[in-house]
């Protein structure tokens, strides 16, 4: 009933492929964002902002990019995190070499280090296909975590070998370091995200988006009609990689704090495909969902015992959650293998004609 | 420079072959264990063209098992059978559901499946057994742990019994399984299966059955890997890294090649080991064999996109 699109016409093309073609995602969309704006960060504990909040962001961020070059343009990835990690580094290095530098602006910079190297990596796309090339990105995944450890400069030789986030200002304000407070760097990181996203999906609805999808379909029909494969491909890498390298700025940047070269292991690169692919591939919507599932799950999950007086170990919680997550992966891939994008937009269909099916 | 790269590692190799002939064993013995978890790999894929990634917390998954029942005091060889009965109901769970319920779905789908059965496993695994590291119970299997010591040209070459029954038994499996792919019904059933799925239901063959014999196969090997490689390193959840070794394997002997597999492994563990001590070690600060066999497939992938072995890639619109 909330849902009636009865009296909304189209009398245009632009209407009909505006964003928003029905009244009350817009509205929808308003609220959230404006709950997103206001009411969480009010209402929101310091423990929420660092486990739920702003780690849920990032990880969106991050399965967005893989989405773009795994769900758009059909180019399976498996190193995400090594490209996030290419984003921290870069924006480490940034910061510590320039310490004048804004550091939003670095991290909007650093993702173009990330779309370097991504474009490098993502050149054998051009010869190589399906499960080929996801392990071929493996090979970036292995090597650029190699690299990270072995090389000085990197983390400018520290004895410890990580980074360490220095205290940044901006406007007078700490946005990084152990002297942020995790609210502004809550409202940072989601303006960051809400650009992000905001090019992506304008990105994904124009020409380029559109070359992505035909690539990915077929991508020898798609030669065939005049699209240049490579270019195609190797912006998708790049975009892709772009977003990424920010996602992963952000992720040691707002949130953890520091960095070793094995946090951008291959754990996390799976963790980002499960929040794309439950999410839903070739949706920019279902990263957030996703991602507050795979995310959020675990925190749920691990206050559930105590909750309920149980007295197991949390060894025992974290092997337990280990569990449930890769049934619950399966289980979510067996109802709706489309991700839980398609579930909302079934449900978001079943609402407009509600209360009469026929 | 030039001479550190192209000149230094094959003076070295000369003048010391006694120590070349030791690394080359060693790549070769961690080669084949590559080799046979990239056999598990084909056999899934060739049979169902899933990937799956399930393979290594498979391997710990048997090993675990194993030591566990040994711990618990029940004689080793019954504990052998006893695993393989573990392996065979993990088979048919797996098929029954997981498999069932995907099936047709894209390849992506189907491989993240298998990576949500990794992280069951996983997570099972430490409860049930505990995350510490065990001991493989070698000895009580009969496997010989002394070693061989030969001295060719004056040098030392150490060869150490158990991993020369590795690889003993690695060969002797993968003839079996060559044999009983080439040579039995069930075998056939499967290739044909591999080669068509819908053609091999139309002559009657059961994919359900097939799936948990394949998968059930892949658990033998599991559990030979698991005590190879247990032998050699213990038994716990890092030996699951190894099952990222397998992937260059793949990649580079093609997915879906047995003899490619094999190839692959043994080139992959000799060339990385190779690398590290002639190249990684001297040059690049070591540790290169994490990324070594990525690079060295995805060079050869760049001239023979479908691996060395693998089925050509014929794509039409």
């Amino acid at each position: 009933m909330l849902y009636r699109t009865a009296g909304q016409f189209k009398t245009s093309y632009q209407a009909d492929q505006a964003l928003f073609p029905v009244r009350q995602d817009a509205v929808l969309l308003a609220i959230i964002l404006a709950f997103a704006w206001g009411g969480l960060p009010l209402l929101a504990s310091e423990f929420a902002f660092q486990t739920l909040l702003i780690p849920i962001l990032i990880y969106s961020l991050a399965a967005l990019g893989l989405n773009l070059l795994t769900g758009f343009a059909g180019q399976l990835s498996l190193g995400t995190a090594a490209f996030m990690g290419v984003g921290a580094y870069a924006c480490y290095k940034m910061v510590t070499l320039m310490p004048w530098m804004n550091p939003v602006v670095a991290i909007l910079l650093s993702g173009g280090f990330s779309a370097g190297v991504g474009v490098a990596f993502g050149i054998p796309s051009l010869r190589i296909k399906g499960f080929y090339l996801a392990i071929a990105t493996l090979a970036a995944q292995f090597f650029l975590v190699w690299l990270f450890e072995k090389w000085g400069w990197l983390y400018n030789y520290n004895a410890s070998g990580a980074i360490q986030v220095p205290n940044l200002t901006m406007f007078g304000i700490y946005v990084s370091g152990p002297q942020a407070d995790s609210r502004v760097q809550y409202y940072v990181v989601l303006a960051v995200v809400m650009l992000m996203t905001w090019m992506c999906i304008n990105l994904t609805r124009g020409t380029l988006g559109r070359t992505w999808k035909a690539t990915r379909d077929m991508d020898i029909a798609a030669e065939l009609i005049g699209i240049n494969l490579m270019r195609s491909k190797l912006t998708a890498f790049a975009v892709s990689s772009y977003v990424v390298g920010v996602a992963g700025a952000l992720f040691v940047f707002m949130w953890r704090g520091a960095a070793e070269p094995n946090l951008f292991d291959i754990p996390l690169s799976f963790r980002i495909l499960f929040i794309a692919i439950i999410g839903g591939l070739g949706s920019v919507m279902g990263n957030y969902l996703g991602a507050i599932l795979i995310v959020g799950l675990p925190v749920v999950l691990g206050t559930v015992p105590e909750a309920l007086g149980i007295p197991i170990s949390s060894a025992t919680v974290e092997h337990l959650n280990v569990m449930i997550v890769g049934a619950l992966i399966v289980f979510f891939l067996i109802i709706e293998p489309h991700g839980l994008a398609r579930l909302w937009a079934l449900i978001r269909e079943k609402l407009i004609i509600w209360p009469f099916p026929h | 420079m030039l001479n550190d790269i192209f000149i230094k590692p094959f003076i070295d190799m000369v003048e010391a072959p006694d120590f070349l002939l030791q690394v080359l064993w060693e790549g070769l013995v961690s080669g084949i264990l590559y080799a046979l978890i990239a056999l598990g790999f084909v056999l899934i894929f060739r049979s169902s063209r899933i990937f799956n990634f399930a393979q290594g917390i498979m391997v710990v998954f048997a090993a675990l098992t194993l030591v566990g029942l040994h711990a618990m005091g029940v004689p080793a060889w019954i504990c052998v059978i006893l695993t393989l009965g573990v392996m065979f109901l993990l088979a048919v769970t797996i098929e029954r559901v997981v498999l069932r319920p995907l099936v047709g779905q894209p390849d992506i789908i189907l491989f993240m499946a298998t990576i949500g059965i990794t992280l069951f496993l996983i997570g099972l695994g430490e409860i049930i057994f505990g995350g510490e590291n065990k001991v493989m119970i070698t000895e009580e299997l009969g496997i010989p742990t002394d070693s061989v010591v030969l001295e060719p040209w004056g040098g030392l070459l150490i060869l150490e019994q158990k991993d020369i029954t590795a690889v003993i038994v690695a060969a002797l499996l993968v003839v079996a399984l060559l044999l009983f792919l080439n040579k039995t019904r069930m075998g056939r059933a499967i290739r044909a299966l591999g080669d068509d799925h819908q053609a091999a239901l139309s002559v009657g063959i059961s994919l359900q059955q097939i799936w948990v014999l394949v998968w059930f196969i892949a658990g033998i090997i599991a559990l030979v890997t698991g005590i190879a490689w247990g032998a050699r390193a213990g038994v716990s959840f890092a030996l699951e890294v190894i099952a990222y070794k397998a992937l260059p394997v793949l990649m580079l002997g093609g997915l879906e090649s047995i003899t490619g597999a094999i190839i692959g492994g043994l080139l992959i563990g000799m060339m990385e080991k190779l690398f590290e001590i002639y190249w990684g070690q001297p040059l690049l600060g070591g540790n290169t064999e994490t990324w070594f066999a990525f690079v060295l497939a995805l060079i050869v992938l760049l001239f023979r996109p479908q691996g060395l072995f693998g089925e050509r890639i014929i794509e039409r619109v």
